[in-house]
Order: structure tokens, then sequence, then C-alpha cells
């Protein structure tokens, strides 16, 4: 039998739920317009997957687990994020 | 000393109470239950013993079975030895919690009074909610007296929490007929309790702490690791058999009582056809084998304590070369038109040497219905009938002839 996981029962350490990349799951992307992102952080407190990450000039969404849902560009005030559909 | 202590003594004592002693002698570090008719005066012992100061719980009080659950979830994720007690829709309420324990495989043990399930509305005796529940992962024992409550609520630990099993256990007690009525109970001293669950000390178990956090249960898993869980939990059910025949000899060696297992058989090492029967039935029923062997009826019975996993193997042994098999089902399985146990024994009939025994079920003690000594000798007479030339019919309803 191949096993994959050390454990008895579904249980893993903090990091290994990291490997399953949720991003594939998405059918449109976040793209942040950085000249207009204003980082009021707003996108970063409403990601319900908490997966905005803050570069130096702007927010930006970790495309590894952002699904998608569009709630950053719903929220942004400065309207700097765009949805992108992904091509298959 | 308290009034109560009761440990090291023989009392009369009803199976709620019986197993709330086999809960004080187990030592539980977290308890979380809510009351429930018949299982109610279980709680309120345990909560006596605990104010009298014989043991020191954390004693949580949920506003339902489905919070009861979850405590016991935490606490055992924590490393705690966890105890609750539920019936019929009790049971139904705790329903997601209840799979996340034994998906989480964690070693809860919960004692079940059973009761019938709606609808119709019924405060009465019977098994439907325990088999409502059999394919959800958790190892049930049924017992048939108030001593055997109480000793499998102490065995039901040495097998949740060994760690070739790591499985929530239920220990199953008809209410009413068990759970209020008194019989002679031994309750053993700490010091036998503590000596049998000695070795779980050694066992190692995984446990969450601040210091070392892990995740349970809380992400989506790709389809091969989720299989593998399922196969290991699967194995796990498989070992847990056997176990419970070694637990069960061990017991006897420390508590001088046993109870053989997976299975009871009784008189059917030269039996001729047996009958077969799962929880308090069975003293009747013994009984009444007894007064068929002396009529010259080579009758035996077969007893089943482990209903899941189920005791194939050791069925399978005690079946084989009977001519007959009668089985006195206290539940019905929709869809089936009879019984669980009949359904489980078919699935047998192929695996059994020889030629495959006439099988006959008995529908008996629904709602709250006593199953007398007269319905366990119909059961003998039509079995031993259809033994000796068929024609019966394969499901009877006791209760409507």
């Amino acid at each position: 039998m191949r096993f994959i996981s050390k454990f008895e029962g579904p249980w893993s350490t903090p990091k290994d739920p990291l490997d399953v990349k949720t991003g594939e799951w998405r059918s449109q992307r976040p793209v942040t317009r950085t000249e207009k992102c204003r980082q009021c952080g707003w996108c970063f407190i409403f990601c319900p997957a908490g997966c905005i990450r803050e570069g130096l000039h702007h927010f930006s969404a970790d495309l590894d687990y952002c699904k998608g849902c569009g709630v950053c560009a719903r929220v942004c005030p400065a309207r700097a994020i765009a949805l992108v559909r992904e091509e298959v | 000393m308290s009034g109560i202590d009761w440990r090291g003594q023989v009392r009369v004592l009803d199976g709620n109470r019986a197993g709330a002693f086999g809960v004080l002698l187990a030592r539980p570090d977290v308890i979380a239950s809510y009351p429930i008719t018949p299982q109610t005066p279980l709680l309120e012992m345990v909560y006596k013993l605990e104010a009298e100061g014989l043991f020191d719980p954390e004693m949580v009080e949920p506003e339902g079975e489905n919070s009861a659950m979850g405590v016991l979830l935490g606490a055992c994720a924590a490393g705690g030895r966890t105890f609750t007690a539920s019936s019929s829709q009790g049971l139904s309420f705790m329903g997601d919690a209840y799979l996340l324990a034994s998906g989480n495989r964690f070693p809860i043990v919960m004692a079940i009074g059973m009761r019938e399930q709606v609808s119709p509305h019924g405060v009465l005796a019977g098994q439907q909610d325990a088999v409502l529940v059999k394919d959800h992962g958790w190892i049930q024992i049924y017992t048939e007296s108030c001593q055997e409550i109480l000793d499998s609520i102490i065995m039901a630990y040495r097998l949740a929490e060994d760690s070739d099993v790591l499985l929530p256990v239920n220990v199953c007690y008809e209410g009413f007929y068990l759970s209020h009525h008194s019989q002679r109970v031994v309750i053993p001293t700490q010091e036998e309790a503590d000596r049998f669950l000695a070795p779980l000390k050694e066992m190692r178990r995984l446990t969450w702490t601040l210091d070392d956090p892990m995740v349970f249960s809380s992400y989506t898993v790709p389809p091969e690791l989720y299989t593998e869980y399922r196969y290991k939990m699967c194995a796990a059910h498989e070992r847990a058999k056997a176990k419970l025949d070694e637990i069960d000899t061990e017991f006897a060696k420390v508590f001088g009582r046993s109870y053989g297992g997976q299975i009871e058989e009784y008189r059917t090492e030269d039996a001729e056809f047996v009958i077969v029967t799962m929880g308090c039935s069975t003293g009747t029923a013994k009984v009444v084998v007894d007064k068929k062997r002396e009529e010259g009826m080579k009758v035996g019975l077969v007893k089943i304590r482990m209903f899941r996993p189920s005791p194939r193997e050791r069925l399978v042994r005690a079946l084989s070369g009977k001519k007959a098999v009668g089985v006195i089902d206290r539940n019905v399985c929709y869809g089936w038109n009879c019984g669980h146990n009949y359904v489980e024994l078919k699935t047998l009939l192929c695996d059994l040497k020889g030629p495959p025994p006439k099988l006959l079920d008995f529908i008996a003690g629904l709602g709250g219905a006593d199953i007398t000594d007269r319905h366990v000798e119909t059961v003998i007479e039509r079995t031993f009938a259809a033994m000796n030339d068929g024609g019966q019919e394969a499901v009877a309803w006791l209760s409507l002839e």
C-alpha cells in the first residue's frame, strides 16, 4: 500500500495544508493596477482566504491560494483591482 | 469517606448507575453530556460522584448533544480521556460531531441508553438509535446486564485508546430494561481498574499543544490522501476485533469476569441449531435455551457483543455446520424488510463451511415491548421446525401475530 501521510488520522502539521493550492480552483483572478492602489489595506482585511500580501507599493493576491471570489475588487475604494477571466 | 463510594463492594444497581461507576473507575479528564431519557440517571450519578469528591474530571454542561461532542473533540485532541452519553434524538442531534470523532480517530467513549427513534415519538426501549449509526465509524459494544455495562465501559477505554485502534467506542444498553432495572453488580476497586488501564500510559498518542500545534480535519485533502485516511480507518476497525478478544481475556485475569470478546457462544459447541441475540434479551434467551436443552433440543445461542466492526470471522466459525439460525432483532432495517442482524448474517452465509443453514428473522421488542420467554420459545421452536422441514416465513413480526 502506498501512503502519503505519516499520520494515522486526517491530521497534519500547520504547514501541510499549504501544499493544497486552492488557487487551482479559480476561474477569474484579481489584478491590481499598481498605480491606483492607495495601500489602504481593505482588500487585506476582507479577503476571506487571507491570501492578500502587502508589497512595497501595493497589495496583491497570492495566486497560489486566491480562489478568485472577487471580494477584494468589490471592496477596493480606489477601484484598483480588476478581475480577469482565467484562460483554460 | 463518602457515603456512595461503593468501589470494592457488591451493590444492587440499575444500568445507569452501574455505568456511572464504570466512568468513575476509568478516571476521565473531561465529561460533557446533555441529559435525555433514559440516559439521564447515569449523568446524575456521575455528577453526584463528582460532587462527593470521588473523582475530579472537568465537567462541562453544554447546551445540547452537538456541543457536548464538540467539547470532547477538543478535549480529546489535547490528549484528554473523555466521556459522554446520550440516547435517541440526542444522538441524532449530535450528528456531524459524532462523525468528526471517528473520522479524526479520537478515542472518545460514549454510552448509549438505547431508545426507539422518531417517528412515532416514543420514550420507549429499543435499539433503533444505536443501529442507525452503525456505519458512522464508531466501535459499538452491546451489553446484556448492568454488570456488563460497567465492565464494558472500562474495557472500552482500553480498546479506544490502544494505539493500534484509536477509534471512539459506544457502550450500548437498552433503555429501561437495563437503564432502570436493578441487578446485582460487583463494583471493582480503583486499584483493579487502574491496574487494568495502566498499559494505556505506555501508548503514545499525538496531542495538540500550544507549543506544537497541529491541524485536524480542517483542510481539503487531495483524493489520494482522502482514500488513504479511509483505508487506515477501515484497517483500524479490523484490528479492533482481535484486540477486544485480547482485552476480554485480560479483563478476566484482573476482575474474574469474561464476556467472550466480540461474541459470546452459549452451548453452541454440540448445537444443531442456534439463535442469535444482541442486548438484554440474551438473559431471557439463555434461560429458555437451558429449558429446551432439557427437553432434548440441541440448541445454542450466539450473543453479538461487538456489532461494529462486524465480528464476522468469529460468527463464521460459530455458525458453520449449524442447520438453522434464528435471529432476534429489536430493530428494523428499512429497505430490507427485516432486522439489522438478519441482513448482517445473510451476508455471511456464503462464507460458512458446509451447507448454509436456514436463516429466520424474528422482529421483537419494538416500541418498548417485552421480549418474553414465550417469544424466545417461539423463536426456538420455529427455527427447529425450519431445520427439519422448512416451511417457515423468513421474517416474522412477533408482536403483530
